[in-house]
Parts: structure tokens; C-alpha cells; sequence
């Protein structure tokens, strides 16, 4: 599928953390198309395999590629005189909650709001105040009875946006984290179809992410695989964020450097950019990357790790805002580097022996 | 009615002209008369049929609350302000269309990482807000927009059906209103109905003045898509769980969200056992559950809990009924775990 398409199919879809479900079916079917095989594990992540092509007797080594599905969303905590008080999943701004179209996933999907109360009735210091959550309510226009027969606690709440197309190859849309890696892992499959690779590599869109970078632990744990790149998405530039800490929309993949990261494999990646033209960008993060990457790394005996991270502004917001350009370069780059992996790349990356396929 | 395309059309306070001619396609067959004032606003008059000398006036305000592009900045985002009375916690984050070539764009917002404690805390002003249409210069953006457009919400008008067949959508203040003069058209009247769709009430009734003025009616009705605030104002009191309501399931802590198929097992059991059970309420918490669910590749995990008042301190109050239903719901449950597939 278009990149386009299958990342507006995505991201409009629901999949909030423990809730992947909809959105994992997605994934599902268009990684189906390039993979050997896949599989869903015990947390719900999604495995696929796509197979190295070797020669009989040469080691069988393997690669994982991992973006996170889930998505931050609420949960409805109380049903109240017909409406909804709810809580967050994952880490949220209120200040962007106000006004927000919304969808609670109860008996049947509802449509709803969270509601505002009217500027008319405020006193000057509450228009000063950011409403803070126990004062937030979720209208989804039924009576109170009809709401009891059709919401309960615990019912799942997904933020509504539809994916909408900038200028200059911008599109802005919700749940971008981390689903358009998601559609970076996808297009590196589809790169792949067309070029030869001796490595396994197994994509992976990882659940539970938003709520501690679960789904990464437990599915790497599964593949063990000999070399791990986690994508996500990096602080875009945008104003009034001083530069130190983003990285440029449409300036490339942003690899980053650090302890989370294996120096090696990053040296590998930025040399597979150089050589293919493919421009990058240093994204140096001196503690933990709040990424699958840091579960990623300390998996077992420790796995090689690099992380690449998509410049997007406005992070977790319903309008988060990235450049198609730097999808397509990150989907390419994973596939070109990927198809340069050799038993010299393990070798440099300090791998024990791997075992011989018959 | 056409209350949806009315919602969904753009006419802040100053460029009503997309919404005057909607209205004035959808009522041209009901009216008489009609003219376009110098203020925009659209004077319709249905002639009376009974002979009464009154002239009755009902008016309905087509415009909206909205924003103004004031400055586009050399990296190409878009300064705004607002137009009308806009409560400025409500813009971050937003989808907007720019000018009549409906340009999209987003309201950005600094993420939530990269705020301290206090920023949190802090409402945003408009002054300190930008667009972003995905311009990277001021000379990109220029092509698509300038200086003085206006730009309103883009937000789909919804149907959530239910007995109240409740819908939502932008402008219902006063696209509503407009709606329901629009229909009152359709009706005859014994008087001369002065149907009048004023502009620029948003930003100091403007428009209906100068109308009132030359209709001189003898009477007017003003219909309004208007305040409510009749939401829930107290804070949330929930107890968590409640003593004495049977075993309290955990769907989600802070440390586990629960594997819904176990969490299904025990609803099933409960109710096909008339054993009383409750949710906890989610978000607070954490147990061992947290640590087990991820232990090698995950292991499916569900949580259900006698609740007890007052723990953490020296004494516990707790129901023994609660704990008996504890008891059997979990002996159920488990006699019935064979059946459920927790396979992926």
C-alpha cells in the first residue's frame, strides 16, 4: 500500500495502549503482504518475518525493527448524571483536551466531546486555570439511562482526528506516535521485496509503549534477535521550543546517539546514509530515550540497540505534524541498510557465533 | 432541516457571505422580498396573508466566533487572533481552515515533554500561538494565505443519535438559529414576517442594529444557539470501590492493563452465578501484576481484589461478604478457565 494511504488508515484507526486490537488487525494485513510469516505474541505486539535469503551453512542471524501501535488515550472512570469522567492512558497534556471531539468504544462506538464549559460563565482567574482532569467530562448526548445500558468503567476513549494533508509534503494527524513508524517498517518491507538480504528481519509493531515500553520488552525478549532499531519520533522544530531540542521536520532520519544506543550499529546506520545519499540528522540523548529502545537494549544478555526517530512536532496532540519525505528516507534507509548486513557487520558488533542453517 | 451543512459552512464575524448564501439558496422559494444590507446582512420579507398591519421581525446571527491571521513569520507559521470571544484553552491543538480557498492548518502546541511542572499548569495566550499550515517560509505561505484572512474550526457536524438524538458540530451559536428561522419560513403568517440573518453579532451585535433600524419592526424575536453549563461541577468523588459491592476487578492500574479475556472470564462467571462483582475504578494503583504480566514474553494477567478501607494504616475494615464472593467468584472462574483461548 501507498504510504500515504496506509498511514492514513492507521492513525485513524483506534488503538490505544492494552487496546491495540483495531489498529493491530491493520497492520496485520499489510505486513502479511512482504512477510514470510506473522504472528501476534502473548502482550499482543505484532511479529512479522521476513526471511534472509543465504546460502545453506551460513550463519543465521537476524535483525529487528520495532515501532510502537498503541496509542495515549483515556478511560472512562465513572458515569455521572449522563456523562463521563474519565482518566488518561498514558502521558497527556489537559491543556489540549478542551473542545476535542472523541470516540468511547462502549457497547457500540459513541461519538462524543469533552465538553468546555462557556467563557460566558467564567470567572476571570478560571479562564487563568488550565481545568484540571477531575473537573473534565466526556458529552456523548444520551440520557443518563441510555448511557448506563451502553458505557460502563473501563470502556476505552480514542481522540478523533482525521488525517489532514499540509503544504509542502506536511500531514498532521493523531496517534503519528508512534504509527508512522509503523508505516517506515512497512515501506522498508516493501523496499526489501526488491532488494537481496542474507539477515532475518522481523518487524515488529510493539503494543503497550505509552505506558512503559512494554510490548518492546516482551517481544524482543521472544525474536532474540542479534541486532534491534527501535523508531519513534523525535521533537520536531517548531516556535517557541528552542533549538537545542528538536530536530528539522523534513531534515531526515534523526539517529540517535547515547548510552541507549550500541556505538557501533550507530556507526553502521549513519554509514549506510552517507553511502546512499540519504540525509540524516545527529540526535544526541544522553539518558533514557523514553523509547523502545531502552527496553530493547537490556533484553536477556542485552541486545545491540539503535534508535531512529521521526522529526514530528506537537507530540501527543491530535494534530502531530511530520514530513512524508522523512518516511519515505527512513523506510529506505532501514532497507538498504539492512540488505549491507554481513557476518563482518556481526562481527564488528561483537555477536558470539551464530548457529548454521542446515 | 439543514442544520448540518449550516454548521459546516465558514462565516466568521466580517465574511459571512458563504453561509448568507446558503441560507439565501435554501429560503428564495418562502420569501418575497430580499436585500443585502451594508453591513452584510441578508433583510428577507415574507408578506403577511391576514391583513395585519404589524411588522414582526425574527432574527438569527449568521456568523461565528473565529480567528484572524495577523503576521506570518519568516519560518512560514501563521499568527492569529481571535475573533469574537474565544476562551484561549480551547484553541491548542485544533484543526483550522484558512481564508476562502479553505487552507488547512494546525493550531501547534509545545509538547507536553517539554514543559516543567508549572508550564503545565499555565494557560497558553493566543499572542504566544501560531498555525501551522507546513510552510517553511514566509514566501511558501504567502502563496496560500495572507495577512487579514480569517479562519475558523474545522469540525465535522455529527449525528450521535439516542433518545435526545443529540448532534454536534461547530457554530450551532447561531447556525442553530439560523436553522430554525430558516424553517419558520416555510410557514405563512398573518403579519409581515421580516426574516433578517444578521452579521457580526460575535463582535458587538453589529449587524442587528442597523437591521432593526431600517425593518422598524413592531416586534422581534431573536433566536439563539445559547449557553448551557449544566455539566457535573463537583469533583470526582469516586470511591475507587465500595465495601459490601462484591469483588472488585482490576481493568487497569498504573502498574497493568488487565488481559481482557480474563477479565471477560470473571464478568461471565459472576453473572451466570449471580456472584456480585465491581471494577475498580481504573488509573489508580499498583500491584504484583505489574511486575508478572511482563515477565520473559508476558503472561496474561488480571487483577481482582476484596476491597478493604483505610489500608496502609494501622487497621482495615473490610466485608466478609465481599470476601466470600471473592472466594467463589475466583473458584468459578478457575473451573472455568479451560474454556477460554488465550492464544494470539
Amino acid at each position: 500500500m501507498q504510504i500515504k494511504e496506509f498511514l492514513k488508515q492507521i492513525t485513524e484507526a483506534s488503538g490505544v495502549s492494552g487496546y491495540e486490537a483495531p489498529v493491530r488487525e491493520l497492520v496485520r494485513a499489510e505486513f502479511a503482504a512482504y512477510a514470510d510469516e506473522v504472528r501476534t505474541d502473548t502482550m499482543g505486539s505484532l511479529i512479522a518475518l521476513k526471511k534472509g535469503n543465504r546460502p545453506t551453512g551460513t550463519p543465521r542471524r537476524s535483525i529487528m525493527l520495532a515501532g510502537h501501535m498503541d496509542e495515549i488515550g483515556l478511560v472512562v472512570t465513572k458515569l455521572e448524571k449522563g456523562y463521563l469522567r474519565f482518566s488518561t492512558v498514558g502521558g497527556f497534556d489537559l491543556r489540549v483536551l478542551l473542545g476535542q471531539e472523541v470516540v468511547v468504544h462502549g457497547r457500540r462506538d459513541l461519538p462524543g466531546i469533552i465538553g468546555t464549559r462557556p467563557p460566558h460563565v467564567l470567572s476571570p482567574e478560571e479562564r487563568e486555570q488550565v481545568v484540571p482532569l477531575d473537573r473534565l467530562f466526556i458529552d456523548v448526548g444520551l440520557t443518563e439511562a441510555e448511557l448506563g445500558a451502553n458505557v460502563r468503567v473501563g470502556d476505552i476513549v480514542t481522540l478523533r482526528r482525521e488525517f489532514t494533508e499540509l503544504a509542502g509534503g506536511l500531514v498532521a494527524g493523531k496517534a503519528f506516535d508512534d504509527r508512522a513508524a509503523v508505516a517506515c517498517i512497512d515501506l522498508c518491507l516493501q523496499y526489501l521485496a526488491g532488494l537481496k538480504h542474507t539477515w532475518d528481519v522481523y518487524a515488529v509493531a510493539t503494543v503497550q509503549e505509552e505506558v512503559g515500553v512494554k510490548g518492546a520488552l516482551t517481544s524482543t525478549f521472544g525474536i532474540n534477535p542479534d541486532a534491534g532499531v527501535a523508531l519513534d519520533v523525535g521533537h520536531g522544530n517548531m516556535l517557541g521550543v528552542p533549538e537545542v531540542d528538536t530536530v528539522n521536520v523534513g531534515g531526515g532520519p534523526a539517529i540517535g546517539f547515547g548510552p541507549n544506543i550500541h556505538p557501533v550499529l550507530y556507526e553502521q546506520l549513519t554509514a549506510a546514509a552517507a553511502k546512499y545519499e540519504i540525509a540524516q540528522q545527529m540526535d544526541p540523548i544522553p539518558g533514557p530515550s523514553g523509547t523502545d529502545a531502552w527496553a530493547m537494549q537490556v533484553v536477556r544478555e542485552g541486545i545491540p540497540t539503535a534508535l531512529i526517530s521521526i522529526p514530528l512536532r506537537y507530540m501527543h496532540t491530535t494534530v502531530e505534524t511530520l514530513s512524508l519525505k522523512d518516511l519515505e528516507r527512513i523506510g529506505r534507509l532501514l532497507a538498504l541498510f539492512i540488505a549491507g548486513l554481513t557476518e563482518e557487520s556481526a562481527r564488528e558488533l561483537g555477536l558470539p557465533p551464530a548457529a548454521r542453517d542446515k | 432541516m439543514l442544520l448540518k451543512e449550516l454548521s459546516e459552512a465558514v462565516g466568521v464575524s466580517g465574511g459571512e457571505g458563504a453561509v448568507r448564501q446558503l441560507v439565501l439558496d435554501a429560503i428564495k422559494a418562502n420569501i418575497d422580498e430580499h436585500r443585502v444590507d451594508a453591513l452584510g446582512n441578508l433583510i428577507t420579507l415574507k408578506k403577511g396573508r391576514g391583513g395585519q398591519k404589524r411588522k414582526v421581525m425574527v432574527a438569527a446571527h449568521m456568523d461565528e466566533i473565529g480567528l484572524m491571521i495577523v503576521r506570518i513569520e519568516k519560518e512560514g507559521s501563521l499568527r492569529f487572533r481571535p475573533v469574537g470571544g474565544i476562551d484561549d484553552r480551547v484553541l491548542l491543538a485544533k484543526k483550522v481552515l484558512i481564508g476562502d480557498k479553505k487552507v488547512p492548518g494546525v493550531i501547534g502546541s509545545k509538547p507536553v515533554h517539554l514543559l516543567d511542572p508549572r508550564q503545565r499548569q499555565q494557560v497558553v495566550k493566543v499572542e504566544d500561538m501560531s498555525i501551522d499550515i507546513g510552510a517553511s517560509s514566509q514566501e511558501e505561505a504567502g502563496k496560500l494565505v495572507k495577512v487579514g484572512d480569517y479562519a475558523s474550526f474545522d469540525v465535522p457536524y455529527r449525528d450521535l443519535g439516542g433518545e435526545l438524538r443529540a448532534v454536534t458540530g461547530k457554530a450551532f451559536d447561531d447556525r442553530a438559529g439560523c436553522a430554525v428561522l430558516i424553517e419558520l419560513l416555510k410557514g405563512s403568517y398573518p403579519f409581515d414576517l421580516y426574516a433578517v440573518f444578521t452579521t457580526q453579532e460575535e463582535v458587538g451585535l453589529r449587524g442587528a442594529r442597523v437591521a432593526a433600524y431600517s425593518v422598524a419592526p413592531d416586534a422581534a424575536f431573536v433566536l439563539e444557539g445559547t449557553i448551557c453549563d449544566d455539566m457535573p461541577k463537583q469533583k470526582d468523588v469516586s470511591p475507587t470501590t465500595v465495601v459490601g459491592q462484591g469483588p472488585a476487578i482490576t481493568l487497569m492500574d498504573r502498574s497493568v492493563i488487565s488481559d481482557q479475556r480474563l477479565v471477560d472470564l470473571l464478568v461471565r462467571t459472576a453473572e451466570a452465578n449471580k456472584i456480585p462483582y465491581q471494577f475498580k475504578q481504573p488509573g489508580i494503583g499498583a500491584t504484583d501484576a505489574g511486575a508478572i504480566h511482563l515477565s520473559r514474553e508476558g503472561v496474561p494477567s488480571v487483577v481482582v481484589a476484596v476491597p478493604s478501607r483505610y489500608i496502609h494504616s494501622p487497621v482495615c475494615l473490610l466485608s466478609l461478604n465481599d470476601l466470600e464472593n471473592t472466594v467463589q467468584l475466583m473458584q468459578r472462574s478457575l473451573a472455568g478457565l479451560d474454556k477460554v483461548d488465550l492464544s494470539r
